[in-house]
Parts: structure tokens; C-alpha cells; sequence
């Protein structure tokens, strides 16, 4: 689209260059196959590879470790193009890199980090991270699943995930559990455990309207042995996959400005070709209010954006800010999503076009990595000091 | 094998073009510019012999404002080793001109190889490469639809209209890549890491005045809608000699 309020202008040459690659990239390797991918109910594992030798999973981590060392602008130009595709594309990458990357990144050891990031920067290893189960979503402190540590150090882990990325498809799961019989949210700790281990399994969640070109499993885990070198050392009670959480997220709010992008641009030019009483549909006043506000909103979601990678980047950025942006990108991004759709008149529910796609898709987005309400009783408690979360 | 690939950078041919004020030039202001395509597929193919082979340099060479940087970095992000910048206002709409500057940069280089893209997107002059060979003394095969490079020798295949030509030549030898050799690869993120820290040398062009001049650039005229001049046979004749007197087809 036009970069209207040429934020381009915010961007290093390398930040654009390196959005003009994976761009490119998704235009010739996810557009061609997406709608047939989600009508199919199918993940394109087939562009995996491809997005590897490109250098996406695990982007913003260092080079020592196989990834590309790029900045937190870049990664999040990276998701946006990603997205403009398909948000199960962009959830993949971002799973890959933000919640199982990068934990291992930050809370494994040294050992950790050199066997698992280069095989999964290359993707020969694809993971998943299972922190929600059935009864714990905004609530993960509550969760049930629980790891016992034996007497030679290694652990035995029992327990339920719901609504896992990647999960079917995983070779490792960073599985989130309670320690030692304690209930106590404190007692969280971060384990790395292979998907072939005897008593795990992962099992598709059928049915899905939303994210349908991406894996989501229901993990379960009976008795799942693994060895001590599994427990991510430095991880410890919830706040360490609330952090790998926050990455994620970051990520969201650029990812979701990428399926505005491509609605939008669905959108604009379809307003100037359809013709109907013998003009253009753009030019009826109804149809460019949709345009105008699409525009509006996508260019104040990329400033917002910039700003975060920018304190990112410095090491400035809060929790509440990534709340504040994911909340509000992901939530213009529906708007935008469904505004597109109606534009497109009947030819919008057609899977040949994508805005329905991305509308669906975004449903999830809305709801995943921190619901559109949790990040609002967040800015609730950043403004008042007042806590509004359960009891 | 050292190998320099001369590239362009041109608008993005999508783009909505206008004409300067004083009707001479496109209008950049606003463009968006890009590597030339063909240039693209010449890099590619000059990266895929070094890495066949196991050895060798790829050098990539521009001549242009310092906006052309960008095009260098690119081909830098792809693989190239170092990049050549050779400066200038603008880049010379007289191929000789720029022909000459290439050849004196590239004379003393000990390139094996030379490339360009069959021509370059905007011009589609197509000359630049068999003048820099002629300069340079050295054999010319334009329009290179495959190149292989064994022991000081290159076999090129063209395609020509209803068949192909094979042409075998010694090195070094200069070279014009046509479309459908290779697809450029996407710089991958630490490519476009790595172009920052590879050399890029900037230095003046060695220009000399043009001997062509654009008097005058004119964008086609906007296209007019069809018009039905009958039905069946009836109209036959009337759309013949339209088509002989009005659109000259027939």
C-alpha cells in the first residue's frame, strides 16, 4: 500500500530491506497457495524450509546462536509481512521464535542454547510452547499440570495443554508446569521435552473457523519422563512465560497490522474496479469512509509500532506497552478485516479473496496471547493501580 | 574465477509514471527503484558459478547517484563480495558513455567474467554490455539463456526465435543474461546483515560528454474504450476497413 505518512522514512535500509525480502518471499510462496491451504483446513509445511534459508525463526536472536541478529524493528517487519499473508503463518514463526526460541534463548543453559537454537533457526527442529490448558487460559497461574523431580534429578511430568500452535507438527514443547506438588504460581517452571517421548501426546483440535492454514493440538501428558538436562534452569514461576509472552505479543501488534495491510489493500483496489451504477464503487461516499478509516487506523498502528520497536530495541519497552499495542492493532485489524469484507460486496466471502480469511483469522488473534479484554484490565491497572483481575 | 556483474537501478515498472516538467525525463520523485530484473538474474547466475565451482569472487559494479548504493547492498545481501560505485549525477542516457566508464574500471580488474542483464528495464537499450566488450577487447554473447563455465572456457545458450543457438567462447569474456536462467534468490535476513559490513568503494565515474541527447519522453496515449459497430455479418465489412484505415492492422 502507500506508505502514506512515509514512515518508511523511520526505517534503517536494512529494516526495509529486509521487509522487501520477506515480502517477496510471501508474495510468490504464500499467496499463491493460502486460500487453498485454509479451505483445506491445511498448514503450508512446504514454505518451512524456505523460511528458514530466509533467516525469520528466531530472528531477533543472536547470530552466535544460528539466527539472524536483526533489531526488534526488523522481526516485527518480518511479522507484519508474515501476516499479510496469513496469520497461521505468522503464528508459526511467531511460536517458533518468541515461545520457544526465545526461552531457551533466556532461560536455558548454555548447552540448552547451542543443541536446540541453530537446528531450530534452520527448522529442522519446530517446536511449541504449551502454557493454556482446558480450564486456564487468562488464568494461567491456576494451571494443573505438574512436574516431579526424582530422586536422580530427572522429572515426571503429568498434565493437559489446550489450543497449542504447532503442536501436532512439534519436534520439542516447551511445556509450563507447576513443581514437586506445589501450587503455588512460584513454583512454575519451563521444561524442553521432546514430542516422542513415551506418554506424550498431541492430538489435532478439529473443527477450528479461524487459523484453519495453521496446526493448534490439544498436548496431553501421561507420566512424561525426561531427563534433568530437560528444566529450563532459568526459568522460574509465572513470570517466565509471561515474558516469552510479552515477545509474542510484540510481535502481534506488528503481524496484525499486516493482515489490515492486506485487507486494505484487497479493498482499495477492488473499490476502484467494480463497477457498479456504471462507476467505480470508490467513488461512492460509503465505500471511501471504509477506505479513509482503514487508511487511518493502519497508519496509526505503524507509528505505534515503530515507537515500540524503538524502546524495544533500547531496553525501555514495558509489558503494558506491548498490552496497549497488541490490544490495539489486533483490535483495528478485525475492523478493518470485516469493513474490507463488506466492500467486496458477495465476492468477499469468497476464499478466492482474502479479507474473510484474515477476518476469521484475527478472531483468534483477538483471543490468543492475552484476550482483547485481559490486555484492556491491564491499561485498566497501569492507569488507576487498581487490580481487576479475579477475586 | 572473478566475476563482475554490472547492474542498474531503474523504477519499479509497476510504478504510475509522469513526466518531468520539462518534458525530457520520467519524473522520480515518488518512484519506487529496485535492481533491473535482468541485472537480478545475472547476479544469481554469477553467484550459482562461484558456488559450483567452490571458489572465486563476485564483484558487483553501479553507475548512478548514490541511490544506486541500494541496488549494490542488494546484490551484497544476495552474496556478492564487495560492490563498486561508480558516481555520477545521473546515469548517462548514452550507452557509450556509460560503456566507457564501465570499461575503464573494469580493464585492470582481472575479471574472468563479466555480466550484465540483457538490457535494463527502463532504457531497454540493451547495448551497454557489447560496447563495454568491444572496449575491453574480449568476446560478447548477448542474451544468455544458460552459462556454463569449465577450465577457462563458457559454453552460453541463446534463444532465438524457433530454435537456440549454443556458443562456445574462451575467458574472459563478457556476457548479457536474458530472463529465465535463474530466479534471484531472496536476500536472507543475515545477507542483509553481512552486505553492512562488506566493501562498498565509491568513486567518480569517468564520464564524458554525451553524444545523445533525450529531446522528449511521452507516455502512451490513454487507452480508449472499444466501440461496437454492429452485429453478425452485416458488420463484417465495416470492421475490415476500419481495421485497414483506422487501427492499420489489416
Amino acid at each position: 500500500m502507500q506508505d502514506f505518512y512515509n514512515v518508511d522514512s523511520l526505517l534503517s535500509e536494512e529494516e526495509i530491506a529486509v521487509r522487501d525480502s520477506v515480502r517477496r518471499f510471501v508474495d510468490d510462496n504464500v499467496l499463491p497457495i493460502i486460500g487453498e491451504c485454509y479451505v483445506e483446513g491445511r498448514f503450508p509445511k512446504e514454505i518451512v524450509p524456505g523460511l528458514a534459508d530466509l533467516g525469520v525463526f528466531g530472528a531477533n536472536l543472536p547470530e552466535e546462536y544460528g539466527c539472524a541478529g536483526l533489531n526488534n524493528v526488523a522481526y516485527g517487519l518480518i511479522m507484519q509481512e508474515l501476516e499479510r499473508g496469513d496469520s497461521g503463518v505468522r503464528s508459526f514463526a511467531s511460536v517458533q521464535g518468541a515461545l520457544v526460541m526465545y526461552p531457551i534463548f533466556a532461560f536455558g543453559s548454555e548447552e540448552q542454547k547451542r543443541h536446540y537454537l541453530p537446528k531450530m533457526a534452520s527448522g529442522e527442529i519446530i517446536g511449541c510452547f504449551g502454557l493454556t490448558e482446558p480450564d486456564f487460559g487468562s488464568n494461567p497461574a491456576g494451571m494443573i499440570t505438574m512436574a516431579r523431580e526424582q530422586s536422580d534429578g530427572s522429572w515426571i511430568i503429568n498434565g493437559a495443554k489446550m489450543w497449542i500452535t504447532n503442536g501436532s507438527t512439534a519436534h520439542a514443547a516447551i511445556v509450563w508446569a507447576k513443581t514437586n506438588d506445589d501450587k503455588d504460581q512460584r513454583s512454575i517452571r519451563g521444561f524442553i521435552v521432546p514430542t516422542n517421548s513415551k506418554g506424550f501426546r498431541a492430538k489435532d483440535q478439529k473443527g477450528k473457523l479461524s487459523l484453519r492454514a495453521s496446526d493448534t493440538s490439544e498436548l496431553v501428558l501421561e507420566d512424561v519422563h525426561v531427563p534433568k538436562d530437560a528444566l529450563l534452569p532459568k526459568s522460574g514461576g509465572l513470570k517466565s512465560p509471561l515474558m516469552c509472552l510479552t515477545q509474542a505479543r510484540y510481535g502481534i501488534s506488528w503481524g496484525a497490522l499486516g493482515a489490515a495491510i492486506a485487507c486494505f489493500e484487497e479493498a482499495s483496489s477492488y473499490a476502484k474496479t467494480r463497477i457498479m451504477f456504471d462507476r467505480p464503487i470508490g467513488g461512492f461516499q460509503l465505500q471511501q469512509l471504509r477506505l479513509a478509516e482503514m487508511l487511518t487506523e493502519i497508519v496509526k498502528g505503524q507509528l505505534l509500532c515503530v515507537q515500540l520497536g524503538r524502546l524495544k530495541d533500547r531496553g525501555e519497552f514495558t509489558p503494558q506497552q506491548v498490552s496497549l499495542a497488541k490490544r490495539n492493532n489486533v483490535h483495528i485489524a478485525t475492523d478493518i478485516a470485516r469493513e474490507a469484507r463488506r466492500l467486496l460486496g458477495a465476492n468477499g466471502i469468497l476464499a478466492e479473496y482474502s479479507a474473510m480469511r484474515h477476518m476469521a483469522n484475527l478472531e483468534s488473534v483477538y483471543t490468543y496471547e492475552g484476550t482483547h479484554d485481559v490486555h484492556t484490565l491491564v491499561l485498566g491497572q497501569a492507569v488507576t493501580g487498581l487490580n481487576a483481575f479475579g477475586a | 574465477m572473478k566475476i563482475a556483474v554490472c547492474i542498474k537501478r531503474v523504477p519499479d515498472m509497476e510504478s504510475r509514471f509522469r513526466i518531468s516538467a520539462d518534458g525530457k525525463v520520467v519524473e522520480e520523485a515518488g518512484l519506487k527503484f529496485d535492481m533491473s530484473d535482468f541485472d537480478g538474474y545475472a547476479v544469481e547466475v554469477a553467484l550459482q558459478i562461484t558456488e559450483k565451482l567452490g571458489q572465486g569472487e563476485v564483484v558487483v559494479v553501479s553507475l548512478g547517484p548514490d541511490a544506486v548504493q541500494e541496488a549494490l547492498r542488494k546484490a551484497l545481501s544476495m552474496g556478492a563480495a564487495r560492490a563498486i560505485h561508480l558516481k555520477a549525477d545521473r546515469a548517462p542516457v548514452d550507452g557509450f558513455a556509460v560503456a566507457r566508464a564501465l570499461a575503464a574500471e573494469l580493464k585492470s580488474g582481472g575479471y574472468d567474467l563479466i555480466m550484465f542483464g540483457k538490457h535494463a528495464m527502463d532504457t531497454m537499450s540493451g547495448v551497454v554490455g557489447p560496447m563495454t566488450a568491444e572496449l575491453l577487447g574480449l568476446p560478447n554473447v548477448s542474451a544468455v539463456s544458460k552459462l556454463d563455465v569449465v577450465q577457462g572456457r563458457a559454453t552460453a545458450r541463446r534463444e532465438l526465435e524457433g530454435a537456440a543457438e549454443i556458443v562456445e567462447f574462451p575467458l574472459p569474456a563478457v556476457v548479457s543474461i536474458d530472463e529465465g536462467i535463474a530466479r534471484p534468490r531472496y536476500p536472507s535476513l543475515k545477507g542483509i546483515m553481512a552486505a553492512k559490513k562488506k566493501p562498498l568503494e565509491s568513486k567518480p565515474a569517468q564520464l564524458e560528454a554525451p553524444r545523445l541527447e533525450v529531446t522528449k519522453t511521452e507516455l502512451p496515449p490513454d487507452r480508449q474504450g472499444g466501440r461496437i459497430i454492429g452485429e453478425g455479418a452485416a458488420a463484417v465489412p465495416e470492421l475490415v476497413r476500419l481495421l485497414q484505415t483506422e487501427a492499420k492492422v489489416l
